[in-house]
């Protein structure tokens, strides 16, 4: 399997990482390195193994369905690049 | 007696309650250690004025009697903690001014015990790296040089910060974080000692997330015994992480005992890598001995996926980063970039994450956003979960047969000089890891114990990997190691 620079280009896009087009051939280099040391699982023999979900054979927990914290408007938008009147501002979405 | 910052975390306890020496004393010893070692850059957040506030506190609690072992210690903690109002960035630009409003709960456990806080300690951006040369805050210099040769070297990554700081006597411990070897990498290129407890023992809540699946805390420290002391205060249950485990924490310092006659180490075929030095090969059989002359029994063992492991690794953990690192858009802390006019939301993201994040950050995310997009899923990232699956089976299989305690080098090198393996592939850099990564895949406790020099006086450390939730065993089959090969060497101060 080998990456050219359109699916490069891809998965920038799908990670929201702006990628400059001359870095793009660069970037697939990479990931064709990384995905042909990878590609070394295709010598496993996978066949009737689950995949692993948890590494500890552990039930999650539970707990009541309730309200535990709140109130805290403040402080959560303490660090916000762009904060007004107690919402998170962006840029325009929708037109 | 050296600095009181030389200290260990043991002696320190002992004087303290003895009323020889005070947290304040402590504290500000390591604090001017820390100023006089700007050239490390171990310390990227300091935090004097809360240090001594900490340290006065944990005087009158020490004072009134009873209090915790930690009481008083002080700390490092890595930049990967949340720390309220104190500057927790993960060594990203992308959490320039991120100042939590909230405590990690291993930090929250740790202050309740009495600990001091001296500053936050670099690292590689997010974690992700061997070497700390990922990080927005530059790179750490070890302690550690090849002789009278000044040529910069690693302190290992990704805890480089809290190897160094602990190494140089910068503080009396730190705490670490490990997803694929980030505590016991470190603490082997720096001479000290690091453990990785079980998946679940610590609490992720408040620590960056990385590779949820695979992050474990950890203390970094100058000695097992330390080791010990300092993970019973940061473990727990905790009902704000759903993965920690609700098993009681046990005296891991009473663990130590000295002895373990009986015990059976397994000696991994796997593990004897093509290309290994012969030092380290060397140093791995001495080892071996030594727990052998300790009344151990040494059994040659088999764990067939090993060479799996680190591919398997490096599927996994930048999937579960892409989808932790998604959070990082701009809106709701740290940096955001300057946009042109016309931009919209989605070149908001765009450009914010490209200036937020450094190279290896970037990489992996989108390694991760690759397997695991439509169609390439279930090659890559089923088929890594199943081979996860295998490797966590091979370990079973070799404790279920009646061994306590695997043996295996920490890491395939010495500490190499920093920029050595700039023009390496990135799987290069990937391979420090392939003693260490296997334990994260499994879930394992694993520690890393500084045992000898090579030839050029650079530090190696043995790793030994133990039974999930037996870290007592494992700490004191570590214990006993530590003392056999009696390492006492510090890097001469040149800095």
């Amino acid at each position: 399997m080998s990456i050219d620079l359109e699916t490069a280009a891809r998965v920038a896009k799908l990670a929201r990482i702006r990628v400059d087009e001359d870095a793009l051939p660069a970037l697939a280099q990479e990931f064709n390195t990384i995905l042909g040391f990878i590609d070394q699982l295709n010598e496993v023999d996978v066949e009737g193994v689950e995949p692993m979900t948890s590494v500890t054979p552990m039930r999650l927990k539970r707990r009541e369905d309730e309200v535990t914290a709140g109130g805290m408007q403040a402080r959560v938008l303490s660090n916000a690049p762009d904060a007004r009147e107690g919402f998170f501002a962006v840029p325009k979405v929708v037109e | 007696m050296t600095g009181l910052n030389a200290m260990t975390i043991a002696d320190a306890r002992d004087a303290l309650r003895r009323g020889e020496v005070t947290s304040v004393e402590l504290t500000e010893a390591c604090l001017s250690a820390a100023q006089g070692a700007q050239a490390l850059n171990a310390f990227v957040h300091d935090t004097p004025d809360l240090a001594r506030q900490q340290a006065q506190a944990a005087d009158a609690r020490i004072a009134q009697g009873d209090a915790p072992a930690m009481c008083g210690i002080p700390l490092g903690i890595k930049d990967l903690f949340c720390t309220r109002g104190v500057p927790s960035q993960a060594a990203s630009r992308i959490l320039d001014g991120f100042q939590p409003e909230y405590e990690s709960t291993v930090t929250q456990n740790l202050f309740d015990a009495g600990a001091v806080m001296l500053g936050k300690l670099n690292m590689d951006e997010f974690a992700m790296g061997s070497s700390n040369e990922t990080s927005v805050y530059g790179n750490v210099i070890n302690p550690w040089r090849r002789g009278n040769d000044e040529t910069a070297l690693t302190p290992g990554g990704s805890s480089g910060g809290s190897a160094a700081a602990v190494a140089a006597d910068l503080c009396l411990a730190a705490t670490g974080t490990d997803t694929g070897g980030s505590i016991r990498q470190p603490a082997a290129f720096a001479g000290i000692t690091g453990i990785k407890p079980t998946y679940g023992r610590c609490s992720r809540w408040g620590i960056v997330a990385f590779a949820s699946s695979l992050d474990q805390a950890g203390p970094m420290t100058k000695s097992v015994r330390d080791a010990a002391i300092m993970l019973s205060a940061m473990c727990g249950h905790d009902p704000k992480d759903s993965t920690s485990a609700d098993y009681p924490v046990p005296d891991f310092e009473g663990a130590v005992s000295g002895d373990i006659r009986g015990k059976v180490i397994g000696i991994p075929k796997e593990y004897r890598m093509d290309g290994m030095p012969g030092e380290i090969e060397r140093l791995w059989s001495e080892g071996a001995a030594m727990l052998r002359d300790a009344g151990a029994e040494i059994r040659d063992i088999s764990l067939p996926h090993t060479k799996y492991a680190l591919p398997a690794y490096y599927v996994i953990a930048p999937a579960e980063a892409s989808s932790n690192l998604a959070r990082y858009d701009g809106v709701r802390y740290g940096h955001r970039a300057a946009l042109a006019q016309g931009d919209g939301i989605t070149e908001m993201y765009e450009k914010t994450r490209a200036e937020g994040f450094g190279h290896e950050v970037q990489r992996r995310v989108m390694v991760g956003t690759y397997v695991l997009s439509a169609g390439f899923y279930d090659a890559y990232y089923n088929r890594a979960r199943k081979v996860r699956t295998l490797i966590k089976r091979d370990f079973e299989e070799v404790f279920a047969s009646g061994v306590d305690a695997i043996l295996t080098p920490a890491t395939p090198s010495a500490a190499f000089g920093l920029g050595e393996m700039t023009d390496a592939d990135p799987v290069q850099m990937y391979l420090n890891d392939v003693f260490t990564v296997t334990v994260n895949l499994a879930g394992l406790p694993g520690i890393s114990v500084p045992a000898g020099l090579d030839r050029q006086g650079l530090p190696l450390g043995l790793q030994l990997i133990g039974r999930p939730w037996d870290e007592a065993d494992l700490l004191n089959t570590a214990d006993v190691l530590e003392r056999a090969a009696g390492f006492v060497e510090k890097p001469a101060k040149w800095w």
